[in-house]
């Protein structure tokens, strides 16, 4: 615990205070961490131990269990391909193979730069615009295979700049 | 704020707040409006901007006395969108892009003249359509129970809802005893619209005959089918509506807390049904003596991590309990012992949007729609192959083929309709024969398919029934929690097989181990997610069960999609010899031959192209980018 | 309850209300094969589907370890579908299990094997890729072995319930789950005590003790003099290793297989229960009469220190000193038993054979690192006994060796159960603070197998109070009290494992599927059956206080002087770190 700085300490004490009233707050602290800083690392995971006294074991298993919470950083730019079926029959795993040759990633990972997190989604429900991609909430509709490389332009560019 | 304390204050605000809004719809002060679809699907083609940019030349132009122009709920034909709808003429219009604001301000609402080129256009007829009741994907529609409210009202403005009759079904409720309410749902016959299709009076009924100090109400917003979107529109277009639903249950079984569980990935619906929440309690309609009755009700929200097995009750109810989503053994049921231990009605959105028509029109009215068992309307998530992609609200009855060709429009492209998954990963796919089969739980489950939550996603010719199969089972395998065997170890099996198989390296010893591994998941599994799981498998197997032999014994995909069974292929008479498919190979796999293209002078540089299949990684790139339909898929 | 009316497998029967259809078909004479479920809801996640049987009118098959039976139910569990399913079932999961089952350590007491037996199992059924395993054997008492777990979720129970540390837990999802500390760590970086608990439970070869069989081998193997220990609790059930009843007495036939197999002494650790007595009692009587620091806690057992060392620290001042038994005879046996026999202490190793993987660790702390060579468990023992060819049922029963360290007290064998350290120490402190022996040896008070157990003794007219717990969930509101300085007690027994050392994480296996002969309710009563077995060898002792075993009064007149003399001091006692510095990661 000792690797975590005061102000995280701080802040993460807070987020739990926030649901002191609840009988079982633990999805809604793991929520909040996730989203506060895209990553729930150990030490974290500790800290709400020492806080709430659920055991670490049990907050590591429900970190592991849903795919919503991750333990490592996600990159800055989180692109999600959609798997859903309408997506998946309209050709999303061509997609997410064109993502995954460009960014030399697999799902789950993230590129070497930090940069890029790529995802294998579940429906997003935008199963209009199918194959659908998402990056940082921005939805690509209807992408084909041959956008793959201008999309990933786009933002390395931004980058650049 | 508005405060409403008393049944008298309700009906009082109602009476003002429906006269607004007929005002704003039938413009009786002159003044027009402009709603804007706020659903997800044209929030992501930039409905926000639209609206805002709509707003900014409102200003611009000084028509605030003439028109406003706001947000609904999802107008549910996603593939049409974003929609701009005007009234009082209900001019619906289609595609709408930022840019095309300022013509609808200038030429519409000042001008008086209806944007012809924004209309929609009928697919059939080719003719354009000024009002959304004549497209043809509204009109075997019924939008008014479940879908009630979307894409008329503002989600975020109570004040719309109540003025639309929010909460007269409740008030209605709370003069009536908890057994009352109970039978009022027993009768009317609605069945949860989760999937299963247990009769929700029965579970109500249940949780109510439990003696204890506290009871509660969840409503499973889990909605995890991949392909379904009932869920999330009903709650971003009318979250008062699901609010009412589940207040009116928990007064019947005796409830003080209602639970909320959405799926994170619907960070709009969470926003919507938060702030729906806030309002409600700001009002006094939740809270502490309810319509100055002695109901107390309390609403919470909890988030789904992504965890498709949370959408199993059980699984859910220990999600909320902060723990692992795994399912737990039954019984105890919840009605009995469920949320904390105490006894839980967990009901699906859908299922709560039907309630208060229920109460509020009474069972009979209910029960007059739809077929003998099956009662009421039915919410379905249209996708995949089909021309109108989109979320539809049907009467129970309506056939596949009603629902594929006349709302959905048909196939586009010319292909050729194969078949229909309804029931997501636990369903099945329905065929051909399947089509003029009226919709309802028993047949879809008799067909051998079952109507689950709603997404109802079509395939054509092009469609691979075993890799849909693979597609299904890889999707249960990464979603299988891992508590019970049979589902752990035997979907992983299954995928392995179907993987082998589509590689064309299975042997038909294969095909009947498939078949016996699907059979024991299914009679061996802990919870309905492992239960249902090979459902897909089975159908497919059923049904397709050449396709499946064709990959077995010919080694061939028959609708060229498993990469290992197909290769592409130039048509040597067709190739112009333009070279535009070597260029976008990224394996480099196409080289020039020496052959002159037909008809072209062997002086030109241009040569046909062949593709090495030793190269190639079948990404399909070629294809795309010939012009002259010379690549081909074998 | 009252009784309802079922049927199984068309023949009628009354049972209990409440038992859950595996329990009542268990009554009735039926066997339905059965894996993740334990001891009537201590594990009861029906997760395996092992024990699918049908019952008229509910929908598919149900799992028998977790549904009631209720009245007029009609059960099928010999039927085609039935058989067949509870067959698939153990397929699959065998379809993921490393199948070195020959050479594996559980053979014999795999629950997977026998269930698969009982079912048919047929070969190669449903082969494919496996979960990706991990093997850990870098701590000292436990391996855990990925490959062979079936998720049923006993030892993550058992770690929570008996413990309340759950150093395991279910981590991942789906195929990729797997049962381990966090972050898929070894145990020996975790705060887990070691205390085998959960391979008590462990219905495969996915967690075991380490064995240190190869160790003994070799010394042999080397020449030395290789002088075996055995601690009390062992001789309680080291006889269910050979068939024998749970509760059968082992002493004698144990000591007998020990001489064959050819170790150069045969000592009873008991003899260092009796010294321990001294030394402890003795600190006890100088805390108690010089102010310091109260209450003073036992350290016999290595899983409760583990337990200190790590959540409470601030405790450690609280702990006796002493070391354990078998460290302190390891300690004697190096010196004063060398310098008796002009032995070289380097050609002697010292093997002790322990009901607890946690004495593996001890025996390797930094603070004693060679008073002890190898430990072997109860379980590892009956393994050697095996493989020698010794035919348990016809040993004669043998005494211990008499030389030096031969005599041994009652008090020094109750040392195996929750309280016996408590009794023992009382015993001789009575003595020591009245100059005369209690009247009636038995303090009942401190006897039983409740978690928690207190009581007073009036010593010239002084209150004296004390506590025995066992089971370190049970220990942690004694513990809360104790670092809050409100502690009403001077004294506190406490065990790691629940019911103390008969209960160790190194005793045999408690597997109803291979006790069928067993009482139904063994796993409720075995505790109590094996503490009875060191109770009646109290009372058949013709000494039953430490202070007047007379070895030991003369290993004090010829070596060590008098309790808590310097040489007793460095030889005897050790001490604690905070352990909160060794696992800067947890």
């Amino acid at each position: 615990m000792a690797r975590l700085q005061s102000q995280a300490v701080e802040q993460i004490t807070e987020i739990v205070n926030r649901y002191k009233g609840e009988g079982t707050p633990l999805m809604m602290i793991l929520s909040d961490i996730q989203k506060e800083y895209g990553y729930i690392p150990l030490e974290v995971q500790e800290l709400v131990s020492s806080l709430t006294g659920i055991p670490v074991s049990e907050i590591y298993g429900v970190v592991t269990f849903y795919s919503f919470f991750s333990l490592t950083p996600k990159g800055k730019y989180v692109i999600g391909v959609c798997l859903g079926t309408a997506c998946y029959v309209k050709g999303s795993q061509l997609v997410l193979d064109k993502f995954e040759e460009l960014l030399s990633i697999k799902p789950g990972e993230t590129s070497a730069d930090g940069l890029f997190t790529l995802d294998a989604l579940r429906c997003v429900g935008a199963c209009a615009i199918a194959p659908a991609v998402s990056i940082n909430g921005k939805v690509y509709p209807m992408v084909q295979v041959g956008q793959v490389e201008s999309i990933i332009k786009e933002y390395r560019s931004k980058e650049a700049n | 704020m508005l405060k409403i304390k008393t049944s008298e204050d309700l009906i009082k605000s109602h009476e003002h707040l429906a006269s607004c809004l007929d005002k704003k719809f039938h413009c009786e002060e002159g003044k027009r409006a402009i709603v804007v679809c706020g659903g997800t699907g044209c929030l992501s083609s930039d409905s926000a901007d639209l609206l805002a940019r709509l707003q900014e030349l409102i200003k611009e132009k000084g028509l605030q006395d003439k028109v406003t122009a706001n947000i609904v709920g999802c107008f549910g034909f996603c593939s049409q969108g974003p929609f701009v709808k005007i009234f009082p003429e209900e001019t619906l219009y289609t595609k709408v892009k930022v840019a095309d604001a300022d013509e609808i301000i200038e030429k519409d609402i000042i001008g008086g003249e209806i944007v012809e080129r924004l209309l929609f256009v009928d697919p059939q007829s080719k003719a354009r359509v000024a009002k959304q009741h004549e497209i043809n994907f509204y009109k075997l529609q019924k939008r008014d129970i479940a879908l009630k409210g979307n894409a008329e009202i503002n989600p975020e403005d109570i004040e719309e809802a109540i003025g639309q009759g929010a909460f007269l079904a409740l008030n209605k409720a709370l003069h009536m005893s908890q057994q009352e309410v109970i039978t009022e749902v027993l009768n009317s016959g609605l069945r949860g619209r989760g999937g299963a299709g247990f009769p929700t009076g029965r579970k109500w009924q249940f949780a109510y005959d439990v003696q204890s100090d506290e009871k509660y109400v969840v409503c499973n917003g889990d909605e995890g089918d991949p392909g379904a979107f009932m869920d999330r529109s009903i709650i971003e277009g009318n979250p008062i509506n699901v609010i009412e639903g589940m207040m009116i249950e928990g007064y019947a079984i005796g409830a003080k807390n209602g639970y909320f569980y959405i799926r994170a990935e619907y960070p709009i619906a969470v926003n919507r049904l938060r702030n729906a929440i806030k309002q409600c309690e700001e009002m006094g309609l939740l809270g502490e003596h309810i319509l100055g009755t002695d109901f107390s009700f309390r609403c919470h929200i909890r988030l789904g991590a992504g965890a498709f097995v949370c959408g199993e009750e059980t699984a859910l109810l220990n999600s909320i309990e902060g723990q692992r989503g795994m399912p737990r053994p039954r019984p105890p049921f919840p009605a009995v012992k469920g949320l904390w231990g105490k006894p839980s009605v967990i009901n699906n959105v859908e299922t709560l949007a039907n309630v208060p028509f229920i109460l509020l029109h009474g069972a009979e009215a209910y029960a007059s729609i739809g077929t003998e068992k099956s009662k009421g309307t039915k919410v379905f998530a249209l996708g995949g192959k089909v021309n109108n992609v989109g979320l539809v609200e049907v009467p129970m009855g309506i056939t596949l083929r009603q629902l594929i060709f006349d709302i959905g429009g048909g196939i586009p492209n010319g292909k050729k309709f194969k078949a229909i998954q309804t029931g997501g990963p636990s369903g099945g796919c329905l065929t051909e024969k399947d089509l003029d089969t009226p919709i309802d739980y028993d047949n879809l489950i008799a067909a051998g398919s079952m109507m689950g939550s709603g997404g109802a996603i079509v395939m054509d010719e092009d469609n691979c029934m075993v890799d849909v199969a693979k597609f299904y089972m890889t999707f249960i395998c990464d979603e299988s929690c891992g508590k019970c065997s049979p589902c752990r170890i035997g979907t992983k099996r299954c995928l392995e097989l179907l993987n082998k198989i589509t590689e064309g390296k299975g042997t038909m010893e294969d095909l009947e181990e498939l078949k016996s591994l699907a059979n024991v998941i299914k009679s061996n599994s802990l919870c309905g997610l492992g239960q249902t799981a090979p459902n897909p498998i089975l159908s497919t197997m059923n049904a397709f069960y050449d396709e499946y032999v064709a990959h077995i014994v010919d080694k061939k995909c028959p609708a060229h999609v498993c990469k290992s069974l197909m290769q592409y292929k130039i048509i040597e008479d067709k190739c112009a010899g333009c070279g535009l498919c070597a260029r976008n190979c990224p394996a480099n796999a196409i080289e020039k031959t020496d052959i002159v293209p037909a008809g072209r002078a062997p002086t030109l540089p241009l040569r046909v192209h062949r593709i090495d299949a030793s190269k190639c990684v079948k990404c399909g790139l070629c294809q795309a980018n010939c012009r002259f339909g010379a690549i081909i898929k074998d | 309850m009252g009784l309802v009316n079922i049927k199984i497998d068309g023949q009628a029967y009354q049972v209990e209300a409440g038992l859950t259809i595996l329990e009542a078909a268990r009554k009735c004479g039926f066997v339905i094969p059965s894996l993740c479920a334990f001891n009537h809801g201590e594990c009861s996640r029906a997760s395996c589907r092992v024990c699918l049987v049908e019952v008229k009118g509910a929908r598919g098959l149900v799992a028998s370890c977790v549904y009631p039976v209720a009245e007029g139910m009609e059960i099928t569990i010999s039927s085609q579908k039935a058989v067949e399913a509870r067959r698939a079932s153990v397929e699959l999961i065998l379809s993921n299990h490393h199948k070195n089952c020959l050479q594996c350590d559980k053979n014999g007491h795999c629950e997977l094997l026998k269930v698969a037996e009982m079912v048919g199992a047929r070969d190669g059924m449903y082969e494919g890729e496996q979960t990706p395993a991990t093997l850990d054997e870098l701590a000292p008492g436990l391996i855990r072995d990925t490959s062979k777990c079936i998720l049923c979720g006993r030892c993550i129970e058992r770690c929570k319930q008996a413990q309340g540390i759950s150093i395991l837990g279910f981590e991942n999802r789906g195929f990729k789950t797997i049962v381990s500390p966090v972050q898929n760590r070894s145990f020996a970086n975790s705060p887990c005590l070691q205390c085998g608990q959960c391979v008590n439970v462990c219905p495969t070869g996915a967690l075991m003790e380490h064995s240190e069989i190869d160790k003994v081998d070799a010394a042999f193997k080397a020449g030395k003099k290789v002088i075996v220990q055995t601690a009390p609790a062992v001789r309680a059930a080291i006889a269910e290793e050979f068939g024998e009843p749970i509760g059968t007495t082992g002493t004698g036939k144990m000591v007998a297989a020990l001489h064959r197999l050819g170790f150069y002494r045969v000592f009873d650790t008991n003899f260092g229960a009796d010294l321990t007595i001294m030394e402890e009692a003795h600190e006890l009587l100088e805390r108690i009469q010089h102010k310091g620091v109260l209450p003073q806690i036992t350290s016999c057992s290595p899983g409760w220190i583990n337990y200190l060392e790590y959540y409470y620290p601030e405790v450690i001042p609280h702990v006796s000193t002493c070391k354990s038994p078998h460290m302190m005879l390891g300690a004697i046996i190096k010196t004063y038993f060398a310098k008796k026999h002009e032995i070289d202490p380097k050609d002697i190793f010292v093997v002790s054979i322990m009901p607890c993987v946690a004495k593996k660790y001890e025996r390797q702390r930094a603070e004693m690192p060679n008073d002890v060579d190898a430990v072997l468990t109860t379980r590892e023992l009956a393994k050697l006994i095996k493989r020698s060819g010794i035919n348990w049922q016809r040993l004669p029963d043998e005494e211990f060796d008499q030389d030096l360290l031969g005599e041994y007290t009652g008090a020094g064998v109750i040392f195996g159960v929750t309280g016996g350290v408590m009794e023992a120490a009382l015993r001789t402190a009575y003595f020591w603070l009245t100059g005369k022996e209690h009247e009636k040896i038995d303090f009942e008070a401190v006897r039983g197998l409740e978690g928690v157990k207190e009581a007073a003794l009036d010593i010239n007219g002084t209150t004296v109070r004390v506590a025995v717990c066992s089971g370190m969930k049970n220990a942690k509101a004694l513990l809360e009290e104790v670092k809050a300085g409100k502690s009403p007690y001077a004294f506190i027994e406490i065990m790691c494992c629940p019911g103390g050392c008969i209960n160790g994480g190194g005793q045999p296996f408690v597997k109803p599927l291979f006790l069928q002969n067993e009482d139904d309710d063994i796993l409720e009563t075995y505790r109590a059956k094996r503490a009875k077995v060191l109770y009646s060898e109290d009372v058949k002792q013709s000494v039953r206080q430490s202070h007047n075993n007379k070895d030991i009064q003369k290993l004090y007149k010829d070596f060590l002087g008098k309790p808590g003399s310097e040489l007793a001091e460095e030889l005897l006692h050790t001490s604690y770190v905070s352990d909160r510095e060794r696992f800067p990661n947890k």
